[in-house]
């Protein structure tokens, strides 16, 4: 079995923008449900509101990158308000309802060639989805073409390119929501968490906070979507299913619902550690250790190890790696 | 007593000298339950009122009715002359009508000190676009840090200031709702059985503080089982039983109310029950 080959490879994922681009989505979930206790089981809807938002901004109006992120963010805010002004007055139960239906419907949204110009092109690109949208983004690509090799994993400038962006943009959403909570505006956050009632019973407009939150939180999980199809460089409506949201929420218990550094710690040892598995399954195969299994199948085991991971870590430990352990019970 | 407080001989729905919040039908009904139908209903400005009655007597109900967490099927009530019938419950305690509940709701996993924090008004911090901007919120989050650490200290909580508020006793979690709804410094402060489950040693004090929100000039109305505690402190006291309030006057006056006695007792409290007679219909 060859360990190196499976350090590298989970150094690859470490460093790579498809894992900056979950823990942005993270980041976005924590504020939603780790200070507000928002239960957002869509998350992969925001992110994938956000990517087409960008990707059809760039390929039909030929927008300039900034006018297409802000496309995709204004995409996200929108499916907040929708989302948010039928369920945020009701029980945190129902927002969890609906915002799986709405992942539904966007996912399905997405891939059905019912929408279209008048000219009879699908503006979502249907099941088959867009590409090639990342002109705008790397002719700004400060690095020098070339093949780079950093610890095994060998990279375009291409690449480096949209895994530094990335991470700038974890660093700049970590350190934006750190001060937010830490402000009197996160403390009525984490107040509605603990009772909304008690909020409202002390004048705080509970309603427009919560909104407040799912809009912040759904432009974090927007530009999160918006580096993931940066990253493959495709956008295809089935990755956006429950796997993506609830991949999210694994890295966020991982790291701590109620930190920032959280998302950020939780998204590099989960991808980290699913690489890892991955190469040492796939290294077992080869030594017959695993009976009959096949490298395709050894996949599907990885699934089951991340499944009994996260409840394991309910279970036993709420708070994440870094979480204050009296700050997260999941029964009150 | 009642004729420096109520403008004719005390009875249900008497109107005040000097009312603050006046209440007409407010009734709410539950399927086919009127929990509460109330006709008339006034509290005097600058005293300690108590709101007593049976269990399921609809004095909880009329207290989310007032001050917005559940809206009536009709009525119309206003507080110092502003029409309230349909003002969020937000909006209620910003103009200075601030409440309790009778299940106490401490934010558990905030700190005793964030918790008074939040309590106070007109902080600019709490605005998502100031958030970040520090410098427009320091000075007044020092007021109010000032201004919690000082009640916190009236309720003796000062110890625990740091502390999460799930680690506080039952009673001191009252004490904390207590001194969390003064934060904003109410007009009207409505506290729904500040009493239930605090131990002797503290209602003593709680009595004092309820008394001093007075010396204050705060209106004090307060749902209360007992009796003792209305007796010693309420100026004024308002009998409800199945939604209706059924006797109003001072507390001696009250106590001693035959409808009073009813609602409490039952109508047939003095009538001979005796085992005899249960034994023989037994037989």
């Amino acid at each position: 079995m060859d360990l190196l080959a499976a350090l590298q490879s989970s150094f690859g994922e470490l460093i790579t923008a498809g894992t900056a681009a979950f823990v942005l989505c993270a980041i976005g979930l924590a504020i939603h449900f780790g200070f507000t206790g928002l239960l957002n089981f869509g998350q992969a809807a925001f992110a994938a509101v956000g990517a087409y938002g960008y990707a059809i901004a760039s390929l039909d109006w030929q927008a300039p990158l900034v006018i297409a992120v802000l496309f995709g963010l204004f995409c996200a805010v929108v499916f907040a308000v929708l989302l948010g002004i039928p369920t945020l007055r009701l029980r945190a139960d129902y927002l969890a309802i609906v915002t799986i239906a709405a992942a539904q419907v966007v996912k399905f949204v997405a891939t059905s060639s019912a929408i279209t110009y008048p000219d009879g092109t699908v503006i979502t690109g249907g099941a088959e989805g867009l590409s090639e949208f990342g002109g705008t983004f790397y002719s700004l690509n400060p690095i020098p073409a070339g093949d780079y090799r950093i610890f095994g994993n060998s990279l375009t400038q291409d690449q480096i390119w949209v895994d530094i962006v990335g991470w700038v943009l974890v660093v700049i959403c970590a350190l934006f929501t750190y001060f937010l909570t830490r402000s009197p505006w996160g403390r009525a956050l984490k107040g509605i968490r603990e009772d909304e009632d008690a909020v409202r019973s002390l004048g705080k407009n509970v309603y427009v906070y919560k909104m407040q939150a799912l809009i912040l939180g759904g432009c974090m999980a927007a530009l999160g979507g918006m580096v993931f199809v940066m990253n493959s460089q495709t956008v295809q409506p089935t990755v956006w299913g429950t796997n993506f949201t609830f991949t999210i929420w694994t890295v966020l218990l991982l790291g701590g619902a109620t930190t920032v550094l959280g998302p950020i710690v939780g998204g590099i040892v989960f991808f980290a550690l699913f690489a890892f598995i991955q190469k040492v399954l796939e290294g077992m195969v080869a030594l017959h250790w695993l009976g009959t299994l096949s490298i395709p199948q050894v996949g599907q085991i990885r699934l089951i190890l991340v499944g009994l991971a996260l409840m394991l870590l309910v279970i036993f430990r709420p708070q994440g790696l870094f979480g204050n352990k009296k700050e997260t019970l999941f029964n009150g | 007593m009642a004729n420096e407080i109520a403008k004719g001989p005390a009875a249900p729905g008497v109107a005040k000298v000097d009312p603050i919040l006046v209440a007409s039908g407010v009734r709410r009904e539950f399927g086919g339950l009127v929990a509460v139908d109330v006709e008339h209903l006034e509290i005097p400005r600058g005293k300690i009122t108590a709101l007593i009655g049976p269990n399921g007597a609809g004095k909880t109900t009329l207290f989310n009715l007032l001050t917005g967490f559940d809206k009536p099927n009709s009525g119309t009530w206003t507080f110092q002359g502003r029409e309230l019938a349909g003002v969020p419950a937000y909006k209620v305690a910003r103009i200075g009508m601030v409440r309790t509940f009778q299940l106490t709701k401490a934010l558990s996993l905030l700190t005793v000190l964030d918790n008074m924090r939040l309590g106070a008004k007109n902080q600019p911090g709490e605005r998502l676009l100031n958030a970040l901007l520090r410098p427009v919120w320091r000075k007044r989050e020092a007021e109010i840090t000032e201004a919690a650490l000082e009640l916190l200290k009236r309720f003796k909580l000062d110890a625990k200031v740091d502390d999460f508020a799930a680690s506080l006793s039952g009673g001191q979690r009252k004490l904390l709702e207590m001194a969390r709804a003064l934060m904003s410094k109410p007009v009207l402060v409505m506290l729904d059985e500040p009493m239930a489950g605090v131990n002797p040693a503290l209602t003593q004090s709680l009595l004092e503080h309820i008394k001093e929100l007075k010396n204050d000039g705060t209106t004090v109305l307060f749902v209360e089982h007992d009796m003792h505690m209305v007796r010693h402190i309420s100026d004024w006291v308002v009998v409800m039983a199945e939604g209706r309030i059924v006797a109003e006057g001072p507390p001696n006056e009250v106590m001693k109310n035959p409808a009073v006695i009813d609602a409490y007792l039952g109508a047939h409290h003095d009538s001979d029950l005796g085992a005899d007679k249960i034994s023989k219909e037994g037989n």
